[in-house]
């Protein structure tokens, strides 16, 4: 008996081992703290855990006071867009072994939307500007007695767009959007390149009215902030740039 | 036992997020677009003019008021030189009105930082169109 339990002995090696990461997280509850506060915790993780699971840890085992917005918890549903490390990113989508955990790992709600608590923010200014660029399809003419059909070039041409999840972690990470909450702010140019590119759609004229605004797209600097915070890897500089050339020779 | 009475979020700037509708202006379109243009054309312009001035024979040691009032007697340089004022002018202070609308926060300090900017922009525009076409060689 005793040899064959020494055969399924697995080596260490192989087993991944748990090590302790500790969080710097920035608090602010309005009920009593005038001014946001960076607090420690110390858990123990996997390196294949999230940063998710370790914000749930720790609302589960250390401080039950610490809020967060987390839904799906795969990256689709954006609503854990944080900044970790200086960086927006999404929670779910942030593994600890690709951070360094020699060092306090900071974590922080995203900036220029106002803090309501923790890591949770006011996102009305965010979907007011998503909604002034008309984010649904304007068709023109009589509707068909068919679906409207699209070529495959034509759909490639609003492909990238079309991932967006509306987490707000480009508009959060645009340096403009920082110091003057009027620009519309990347994700609401990138809503609007999704429908200005659309073969089917034909509210240019309208969405251009919007775009073409003081606040608009020529606001962009494009710094790539946005392109390098976006967790669906949309190139959103490239579009904000798609979309400066159409209003200049106002044709898609 | 009455519920807490909670305070409202404290809110993102003192501006609100209406805009104004019906304003059709393509002002934003045409400073974007002079920006890239007007900066092709002064690379030409002012590393030309620093080449010249420079390097060309002699560089800035050989520059005097008769090299300037000679160079001024020719169309050709003071079309060169006016160009290169207004572009330079124009271009540089569409910058800063770009970086104080970015970084100004309060509404006053953008007006007033604005109109320094435009009141000392016009001043040198003037100021070097009127020497350049005013230029007498013969002063003193």
């Amino acid at each position: 008996m005793a040899a064959v339990v020494e055969e399924v002995v697995v080596t260490e090696v192989d087993a991944p081992v748990a090590s302790d990461v500790t969080f710097r997280i920035r608090r602010f509850i309005p009920e009593f703290d005038e001014e946001p506060h960076w607090e420690d915790y110390t858990i123990a993780l996997y390196p294949t855990d999230r940063v998710l699971t370790a914000l749930d840890k720790i609302k589960g085992e250390l401080d039950g006071t610490l809020s967060f917005r987390r839904s799906c918890g795969h990256g689709i549903c954006g609503s854990d867009a944080m900044r970790i490390n200086g960086r927006n990113r999404l929670a779910c989508k942030t593994l600890v072994k690709d951070l360094d955990i020699k060092k306090p790992i900071t974590v922080e709600a995203i900036k220029g939307l106002p803090l309501e608590k923790d890591m949770i923010v006011d996102m009305e200014p965010f979907f007011a500007a998503y909604r002034q660029v008309l984010p649904f399809l304007i068709p023109e003419g009589h509707d068909p007695t068919r679906e409207r059909l699209q070529s495959a070039e034509d759909r490639a041409r609003f492909d990238d767009t079309t991932k967006c999840i509306l987490c707000a972690a480009c508009t959060t990470s645009c340096p403009v959007y920082w110091t003057d909450g009027q620009y519309f702010g990347p994700a609401a140019i990138v809503a609007a390149h999704r429908f200005i590119f659309d073969s089917r759609d034909s509210g240019f004229e309208q969405r251009l009215e919007v775009l073409n605004d003081k606040e608009g797209v020529w606001r962009c600097r494009t710094t790539f902030n946005c392109t390098d915070a976006c967790p669906r890897g949309i190139e959103v500089t490239k579009a904000i740039q798609e979309v400066k050339r159409a209003l200049i020779f106002r044709r898609v | 036992m009455s519920a807490p009475s909670i305070d409202a979020p404290r809110s993102f700037s003192g501006r609100s997020m209406n805009r104004r509708n019906g304003q059709r202006s393509n002002f934003e379109l045409y400073s974007w677009l002079f920006m890239r243009i007007s900066g092709i054309v002064l690379v030409f312009l002012v590393l030309g003019h620093l080449f010249i001035m420079n390097i060309l024979d002699g560089g800035v040691q050989r520059i005097n008021f008769a090299f300037v009032a000679g160079r001024w007697a020719s169309p050709f340089w003071q079309v060169w030189d006016l160009t290169m004022l207004w572009l330079a002018m124009l271009h540089g202070t569409n910058g800063m009105r770009t970086i104080i609308n970015d970084y100004a926060e309060r509404d006053q300090t953008r007006f007033w930082l604005k109109m320094i900017l435009y009141v000392s922009a016009g001043f040198i525009i003037l100021l070097g169109t009127l020497v350049v076409f005013t230029f007498d060689p013969n002063i003193g």
